[in-house]
């Protein structure tokens, strides 16, 4: 990983002097352990302070987003995916944005290695190979990498980023070895009401702050459903029916976009499993129409056409 | 003040005490192993090592949905469209084990709830006379813990009607109210080597919290210097304007009330809201005062670190640090308050 550090620091170094961006889209070591903060360097000596380490847990294809100027982002696998399905909806151009292409090995869960020192304080979590050191006041720990990864991670399809102007690093593997359809499953065989219940039980913590949202590259409309007040569509409280209108109308808006990249379950304070309903629709979508998004600049997403071929299971029993 | 001493293997009758006159809430460890906020039931499922819950206890005081009145919604009926009071909170409710810094919190909302009789929030005040805050002293506070800063503490008293300090094998119970003294009423007095133990861990405490941020330039300077730094140019650029850091926060305070109706039934109810949101200040003619992402975050850090400090004298922070931590893209509540005072803005 800090092989690939220095790759990084010295591809943006390059395109700033040369002028080929305005900025570079990185991330900057955090101040808390396993998390490190999305970084725009401007210059080459701000390049310095990019990093790539396990703990890159924000898409970076949302802070595109509404920039008017010439950006390089650091990109694995779903962050390309993103930035593919942005420049598909016409929220950028192509050219505006110069991918650095990487790998990703896997992102850490950084709830899940608390999990593990459920009554101390982490200080801090370095990167050792496959393992991570966690230290706290008065102890030291390993904890195998391969123990502590997102959910997400496991799943993941496509870990090369699909689009890039240069890749740093070489490819490797692509899958993370996990299946996703098995995240989806669990609902296909339950009944109404277990999946209903289900469906309770996963939202019930929900606080509304919409980090869950808010970090998404999806959830860019200038103006959010549940923000609408001329109809309101949603109420404002905790309550089930506001909490689950909000959950299941945004998961509904995400269908045939979703890229699986575990931002929202990063961002999540309460630790909700978004998704337990975004995997089903990822496998409906691949299932009834054959597509995954954000793999195709030339494709277009089902959701976005309508075809008299569209398969419409739901009508026909 | 007194100092009492209690076995924790005698917990159970103090509960007992507690429970025949409150609703007792306290820090348990949910399914998920993350200490949190519930309504306990036993005194075994009482976790004395935690450092702090993920979301703050201020929803027993402000609730983040609170249905304030209650009318029937038909026009035709004289008894009709006119607002009718909630009652207030049932019964009395205890917060065992609150964290100074959050019982802080709640006191410091009282210079903007409660004030005076201009302001008085009858909501809020209702829910505050009715509950009990039994603290418990912290013994190891995380690393984005900066309370001493903040005229705060891990011992810190304001605010709490007992302070618990955990000895081991035995609480040290020290009696900070009325309310506080007549619940120790029947405990024997602390020898002095417990009260000497509890010195040293407060000693060691305060020392174990590493963060620090100086606010005496913030202090000094004026509001639109603050205000027209260059600083917030670039401290703002990966905010997410989310409401993470204002829902975890145990001082952020802002809601927005609505009025709901499903047939004849309508209510008047009030929610948390987040300066962080657009819509948090926009205007129906169109205008929106604080219009970029630029201007709410600013807001945030303004409103605790230099309008509150100039108009009440108190600081809208405790430094527990929840912010810190639950924010998807790490900004540092200490990072950008140490901008803030910096010596030379520019």
């Amino acid at each position: 990983m800090q092989e690939l550090t220095q790759q990084i620091r010295s591809a943006a170094k390059r395109l700033l002097q040369e002028e080929r961006v305005d900025c570079v889209l990185g991330y900057r070591e955090g101040t808390v352990p396993m998390r490190e903060r999305p970084f725009f360097a401007y210059t080459p000596e701000e390049a310095d302070q990019l990093v790539w380490t396990r703990f890159c847990v924000n898409n970076l294809a949302n802070f595109l987003i509404g920039r008017q100027d010439r950006v390089a982002v650091v990109a694995q696998g779903c962050v390309s995916r993103n930035i593919v399905g942005l420049i598909q909806e016409k929220q950028l151009s192509r050219e505006q944005v110069y991918v650095l292409g990487l790998h990703s090995p896997g992102m850490v869960d950084s709830a899940k290695v608390q999990a593990q020192f459920p009554n101390r304080v982490i200080h801090s979590v370095e990167e050792d190979g496959e393992e991570l050191l966690v230290n706290g006041a008065d102890f030291q720990e390993r904890v195998k990498v391969r123990d502590v990864k997102r959910d997400n991670c496991y799943t993941c399809t496509h870990r090369n980023a699909v689009i890039y102007d240069e890749f740093l690093g070489e490819q490797g593997e692509e899958t993370g070895g996990g299946n996703i359809d098995n995240v989806a499953a669990p609902w296909e065989n339950l009944s109404l009401e277990e999946r209903w219940q289900r469906f309770e039980e996963t939202f019930k913590d929900c606080i509304r702050c919409y980090a869950c949202r808010d970090v998404c590259p999806l959830c860019y409309c200038n103006q959010c459903f549940v923000d609408e007040n001329q109809p309101q569509w949603c109420g404002k409280t905790v309550e089930e029916t506001d909490v689950h209108t909000f959950h299941i109308l945004r998961a509904f808006h995400c269908a045939g976009r979703c890229t699986d990249c575990g931002a929202c379950e990063s961002a999540c304070p309460v630790g909700i499993k978004m998704r337990r309903l975004t995997s089903k629709l990822e496998k409906d979508i691949r299932e009834l129409y054959g597509y995954s998004p954000g793999l195709d600049l030339e494709s277009t997403p089902p959701l976005s056409v309508y075809s008299p071929e569209d398969p419409e299971p739901f009508s026909t029993g | 003040m007194q100092d009492k001493i209690l076995d924790k293997s005698e917990v159970d009758a103090l509960l007992e005490r507690l429970g025949s006159e409150y609703d007792v809430y306290a820090p348990l460890r949910d399914q998920q192993g993350s200490v949190e906020w519930a309504a306990l039931d036993s005194s075994s499922d009482l976790v004395w090592d935690f450092s702090n819950t993920g979301v703050s206890p201020k929803r027993f005081v402000f609730p983040q949905t609170e249905c304030m009145m209650r009318f029937n919604n038909r026009s035709d009926d004289p008894e009709g469209m006119i607002m009718k009071q909630e009652q207030g909170l049932q019964r009395q409710q205890a917060l065992l084990n609150i964290r100074p810094c959050d019982a802080k919190a709640l006191k410091a909302l009282d210079s903007i709830y409660c004030r005076d009789q201009t302001s008085n929030d009858v909501y809020w005040r209702d829910k505050r006379e009715k509950t009990l805050y039994v603290g418990l002293a912290c013994k190891s506070p995380c690393p984005t813990c900066f309370c001493t800063s903040v005229r705060c503490g891990p011992h810190y008293e304001e605010g709490l009607d007992i302070l618990l300090v955990d000895l081991g094998e035995r609480l040290l119970v020290r009696t900070l109210s009325e309310k506080g003294a007549e619940l120790a009423s029947n405990l024997s007095d602390a020898p002095d080597e417990a009260k000497q133990q509890a010195a040293q861990q407060k000693e060691e405490a305060e020392a174990a919290v590493r963060s620090q941020v100086g606010l005496e330039n913030i202090q000094s300077r004026g509001i639109m210097e603050l205000y027209e730094a260059p600083m917030w140019d670039r401290e703002h650029e990966s905010c997410l304007n989310c409401g993470v850091c204002t829902y975890v926060c145990p001082t952020c305070h802002c809601f927005d009330i609505q009025d709901e109706t499903q047939g004849e039934h309508g209510r008047r109810v009030r929610n948390w809201d987040t300066c962080m949101s657009w819509l948090f200040t926009y205007h129906t003619s169109g205008h929106n005062p604080r219009g970029t992402k630029k201007d709410r975050f600013r807001q945030r850090f303004m409103h605790k670190f230099k309008y509150m400090p100039y108009k009440f004298d108190v600081i809208g922070c405790v430094g527990c640090g929840r912010c810190t931590q639950s924010c998807p893209v790490n900004i540092d509540v200490t990072e950008v308050v140490g901008e803030m005072n910096e010596p030379d803005l520019n």
